[in-house]
This record gives C-alpha cells, structure tokens and sequence, in this order.
C-alpha cells in the first residue's frame, strides 16, 4: 500500500474513534457542556490536559525550530514545561477551589467588578483566536499534504470535525475525545524517535540516544551503511559538522543570555495564564485532584518534551549527512533521496545549484545551495531515516490530533466567555439555562468559520501572533491572578490599571516592533536587549508594579472579598465547580 | 472558618507558602540558573555525550519540574491533613491512622 492510502485509512480509523467519543459522551446540562460535571478522573484529565496543550505548534514545528536553533530551542522546552510548576503550586489548587468555570468569572468575582470581567473576556477571546487560526492552518497543511487535497478542503474538513464534537460534546466530549487524541499523537512521537534511535546509537530511549556515542557505521537515509562517526559522542558530531558548515555550534546557540532569559520567562507565565489550560483545572472533582492533574499532566507533556530535543539533533545528523553526504563533498541530485523530491512538490525545500556541480550542498555560509523549511521536519523526519510507510501515516494522523485537540479546547473557552461571562452575568441576566447552552453553542460555530476562514486566508502573520498571545496572557491574566491569591487586599482599581497597564505596554511594543517598523527588530534597538517574544514578562512585571502601587492609594478590598480569599486557600469544603 | 482557630489558620498558611517558594526557587536554579545564567560554566562538565549546561537546558529541567509537582502533591496533603482542611471525610484513612496511633503508643 502507498503511504497517501496508509494515511487515509489511518486517519479516518482515529476520526472513527474521536467522533464515537463524542457522541457517547454528548453533553445533556450546561453544567456538563463547561466542566463535565467536575467528574473527569486525575489521569484521564492530565492526559486532556496535555492533549489540550500539545498543539500543532509543538508536535509539527517544536522539534524542527530546536534542529535550526540548537540550544537555544531550550527557551521553547523549559518554557512550556516550567510554566506548569507555576501552575500547580500557584493556581491550580486555589482557583478549583473557587469553583468557577472560567477566568473571566474569577477575574470578576474576585475583584467585584464587571469591568473586570469584560477586560478579562476580551483578553481571553483575543488569546484564543490567535490560536485557533493557527491550528487550523496546521490542519489544512497536513491534509493537504499527505492526502493531497487542496488546503482549503483541507481546512473546510478539519473545520467539520472540530465542529462536531465541540459544538455537541462540550467539555465532556472533548476531555475524553481529548484522551483518545493524547494516545494518538504520543504514539506517533514515539515510534519514530525510537526507531530512529535505536538505528542510530542502539539505545532504545531517544532521550538517552542523543547523549550517547553514534552506532559503528549506522543506516543513514537511503539504506546504505555511513561510515563515518562512530564511536563519537551524537552531540559531539553534531558540534563539529555546524562549526565546519559555518553555523553556531549546536550545543551554545546564538541567542544573548537575557533575550533566552526574558523569552523564557514569558512563555513560563504565558502558559501559567492561558485561559484554555486553567480551565481544566475546574473539571476534577477536588482540589487535591487539580494539584494531581497538574502532576499527570506534566508527565504526559515532558514524555514529548524530553524526545522532541532528541528528534531534533537526530534529525539535523540525518538531514545534513544524506545531503552533503558522508564525505561532505555533496550528493549528486539525481541520487538524492526521496524525500526531498516529495518536499520539493509542497515548496517547502528548494535546491539552487550555485556552483554548477550537480550536487547539493548544505551549509551556514555562502556555500548554501539549500532552503528548508523547518516546519517540516518531524513529519520528514520518518521519511528521511526511510522508515516504514505506516509510521509516516501514524505521524500524520498525530499532527491532526494535536490540531484538533487544541482547537477543540480553545473554541470552548470562546464560547463559554461569550455565553456564560459576557452575556449571563453582563448583557442578558435572566436566560435560562437553555438559553445560555445555545448561545454557548452559537457563539463556537461563530467562532469556527472565522478560524476557519483565517486558516484558509491566513493573515501572513499566524506565527509573528503566537508570541504576540504568550505576551497578553503572561501581561494581563497571571499578575490578576496571583495577587489576587496570595493578597487579600488587592482591590479592584488596582487590578483593572494593572491588566490594562501590561497589556497596553506588551502590544505596544510587539505591534511596532513586528507590525509598525520590522526594520527596527533587531537586537541594537531593543530594550535591555529583550526581543517581542520576550516581552511579555516586563508587561508582567509592569502590570505588578501598577497594581500594587494603585492599590495602594485607593484602599483595601472590601471585608466579604477579603473572607473569600481567606476561604479559597484551604482545600476543605470544595463542592463541584458551579456557575452561580 | 474550618480551621480550629486564627491562629491554625495563620500557621497553615505560612507553612504552605514556605514549602512554595522553597520548591519555586529549585525551579529556578535549574532552569534560569542551570539551564539559562550559568550554562556555560556547566558546559565545561560532561555527563556522557552531554555538556551539563546543555542537558539542564534541554533535559534536567524538565526532570525536575516533574519532581518538583510530586513533592508538592504529597507535601500538600500531609498538611492538609494535619490542618484537618483535607477534602474526604469518608474517614476510613483517618480511622486507619487513628489505629496506627493507638498501637504504636
């Protein structure tokens, strides 16, 4: 069989599977549409969890970027990974505790206000967006390239299926539809960085694979035998051969101390602030299961997060060794192998013979004759080490699992903003419970024709907006949040100045930076040297700074909050989460 | 108020933001410390094929970061516990626990 009907069949049997979840678990209340009755098992929420969380971002491009960055790429992985501590010890618990579906309804009640509220639906509904379109782009490209549709179709039938079992199932649907997709696509990570590793340096765990010396002689891409390497240490080679081809060493990167720092500082409380993964904390029955859910949940995300790096410099041994071959002088075209010919069709690889050798060559220097894009190597990857064609399919259907999965949870975030914060507890107080599900669901196939069609029309900026979500998130949300814990004094004024303090100053820099005046992004003309993806974590600091100094001048919150802080920092007496 | 008294809950308070911030300031020493400000100085230590500056950034932190959560779930809940504020009151654990007392005295 081909790999195109491999992959049909193989995504279709998982489609199967999402959509019987769905139907099985449809919603029946608006209780079981938000947080699935609060009534979602520790693991099978973890696993929704990093099902949630694991978006096409980090399953398709993760890998690929860290290949092209080296160490540098660790801003993504500590990043990602390090926001969950903050997670866990501090919010979590607490905000399950509080009970409520969403961080609008937190944001609102805690600091007794509607302004509050809708500052903080709008923020949530612009994060979410950002993302969604993404998502569904990254649908659209795996379809269109391994079932070789045009990507419209592509995104017009990944929009269908998100629509289905986010619209019917809610929050019930998705979390077990989600557990279904995290075995899905973990299994597609894996099988391949096993294979591969196993091919390369005889370990059978990748993550302990990329630190060891290189296999006497192992199968490189087009089944022969390379020579060369053994008995050296993988990174070791991998230091040498960036050196010679003239880019940065591999394992030191060339990004400056404080720009890794602030980036990664961002994405850590970007991810602590994003309201699609907090609000998974609200579906476990008690705060002892929201810290444990945060505990299952990391494990199942550093399960992929620890192979990715290990893909990563596997796949940059294999891409410059079946390129520039094993004695670095280059492969003549016509030999060269597969798989750059398949990605030479999708555009995303192109080779320009600048010496009128024949051969291609790879390098950081004015030898280049290559461009590759690095979106794709984890979906090349299999193809490049001449892996088995189902094991290509199985990662394909891994990267829709991922798109779908994310989008899924996004979109419900959307609509219960809209539905339940926006119209229930602002516009429209007196809807009934019936009502409000429509509307919620109303408001989700709003919001996925507008993805949908900035998936198929994207913008030309989906991933310059990715940053630009982390920064509001970690800007706007995570310093209402914490102080809103951990100080019972914190009022309203101080709150509302601070969100709109550190969102106005992250966006401020982000649009003139990417948007108003790119020449101007380089390192010379940052502040401190701090890059717009990295932002975010001085808004975050500004937004604390002006919270704390307001609050000050303006007075204590009021004694009933104060006793309801008081009353969200033990675990005794949590009942399920509840809208009212 | 579930707690005895004031006091209690002063005291479960403070103990739980101690073992917070101790936990949060591991979690950063290994990855803005380790992974991030010191990693070149690390880099000059191998730990097999990996320089240690390196392996912090792209392995050790995450490996932490899961431990750290697990220290906190099993921390949290003994002083839940021993702040009687924990959740299940089916009591059959606590009953056990009051039998364990009882024979061991």
């Amino acid at each position: 069989m081909d790999i195109q009907t491999l992959t049909i069949i193989i995504v279709l049997l998982t489609f199967a599977l999402y959509i019987g979840i769905a139907i099985w678990s449809r919603a029946g209340s608006t209780h079981d549409f938000y947080v699935a009755s609060g009534g979602v098992n520790p693991v099978a929420n973890g696993m929704a969890t990093a099902a949630d969380w694991m978006s096409a971002a980090s399953f398709i491009s993760m890998a690929g970027l860290i290949s092209f960055m080296g160490y540098d790429g660790a801003v993504y992985l500590m990043g990602w990974t390090g926001g969950y501590v903050l997670l866990a010890l501090c919010l979590a618990p607490y905000l399950r505790k509080f009970g409520k579906f969403t961080v609008p309804a937190f944001i609102g009640d805690r600091y007794y206000s509607n302004t509050a509220r809708t500052v903080a639906v709008i923020c949530a509904v612009f994060v979410c967006f950002t993302y969604v379109a993404g998502q569904m782009r990254g649908v659209g490209v795996v379809f269109s390239r391994f079932l070789e549709v045009d990507i419209t179709a592509g995104v017009v039938i990944g929009m269908a299926i998100v629509f289905f079992y986010a619209v019917l199932g809610g929050m019930k649907g998705i979390t077990y539809t989600q557990v279904a997709q995290y075995c899905v696509l973990i299994c597609a990570y894996l099988v391949p960085a096993i294979f591969i590793s196993i091919m390369m340096t005889g370990h059978v765990i990748p993550q302990i694979g990329f630190g060891s010396e290189l296999n006497d002689g192992f199968l490189s891409a087009d089944g022969s035998l390379s020579a060369d390497g053994s008995g050296t240490y993988l990174l070791d080679k991998l230091d040498g051969l960036s050196t010679e081809l003239g880019f940065a060493e591999y394992t030191s990167g060339t990004k400056s101390t404080i720009d890794v720092f602030f980036i990664t500082a961002a994405l850590m409380v970007g991810t602590a602030g994003l309201p699609h993964v907090i609000v998974r904390f609200f579906t476990v029955p008690k705060v002892r299961d929201a810290r444990k859910s945060a505990g299952w949940a990391l494990l199942f995300i550093a399960l992929l997060y620890t192979t990715a790096p290990a893909i990563a410099s596997f796949a940059r041994v294999n891409m410059i060794d079946t390129i520039n071959g094993p004695d670095a002088e280059g492969i003549a075209y016509e030999e060269a192998p597969g798989w750059i010919s398949n990605w030479e069709n999708t555009g995303l690889i192109s080779w320009e013979d600048k010496n009128d050798d024949g051969r291609m060559f790879y390098s950081g220097d004015e030898r280049n004759e290559m461009t590759i894009d690095r979106d794709i190597m984890v979906l090349a990857n299999p193809e490049i080490a001449g892996l088995p064609a189902w094991v290509i399919a199985l990662v394909a259907a891994g990267g829709i699992a991922a798109a779908l999965s994310t989008s899924a949870g996004l979109l419900l975030v959307i609509s219960t903003s809209i539905s339940h914060d926006l119209l229930k507890r602002n516009l429209m107080p007196h809807i009934s419970d019936k009502q409000e599900l429509r509307y919620a669901r109303i408001a989700s196939a709003v919001a996925i024709c507008i993805a949908g069609y900035l998936g198929i029309n994207p913008p030309g900026f989906v991933a310059q907006v990715v940053a630009f979500a982390f920064g509001l998130a970690a800007s706007s949300f995570f310093p209402a949040i914490i102080l809103g814990i951990f100080s019972k004094r914190m009022n309203k004024e101080g709150a509302i100045a601070g969100m709109i303090a550190g969102i106005t100053f992250t966006a401020a820099y982000i649009i003139y930076f990417k948007f108003i005046n790119p020449a101007a992004n380089v390192p010379e003309s940052w502040w401190f040297g701090i890059s717009p993806e990295g932002i975010g974590t001085l808004g975050m600091l500004l937004n604390f700074a002006v919270a704390i100094g307001v609050a000050k001048v303006t007075g204590d919150a009021p004694k009933h909050v104060q006793e309801m802080v008081a009353n969200i920092r033990f675990p005794k007496g949590a009942g399920e989460a509840s809208a009212h | 108020m579930s707690f005895e008294s004031e006091k209690h809950a002063d005291q479960y308070w403070k103990e739980n933001l101690r073992m917070m911030l101790t936990l949060l300031s591991i979690w950063f020493a290994v990855s803005f410390g380790a992974g991030i400000l010191f990693v070149e100085e690390l880099n000059t230590i191998r730990l097999g094929g990996f320089k240690l500056g390196f392996w912090f950034a792209q392995q050790g932190s995450i490996y932490v970061f899961l431990a750290l959560i697990v220290v906190y779930v099993v921390k949290m809940n003994k002083l839940d516990r021993k702040y009687n504020v924990h959740e299940d009151h089916e009591e059959p654990e606590e009953f056990e626990e009051a039998l364990e007392e009882e024979f061991t005295q």
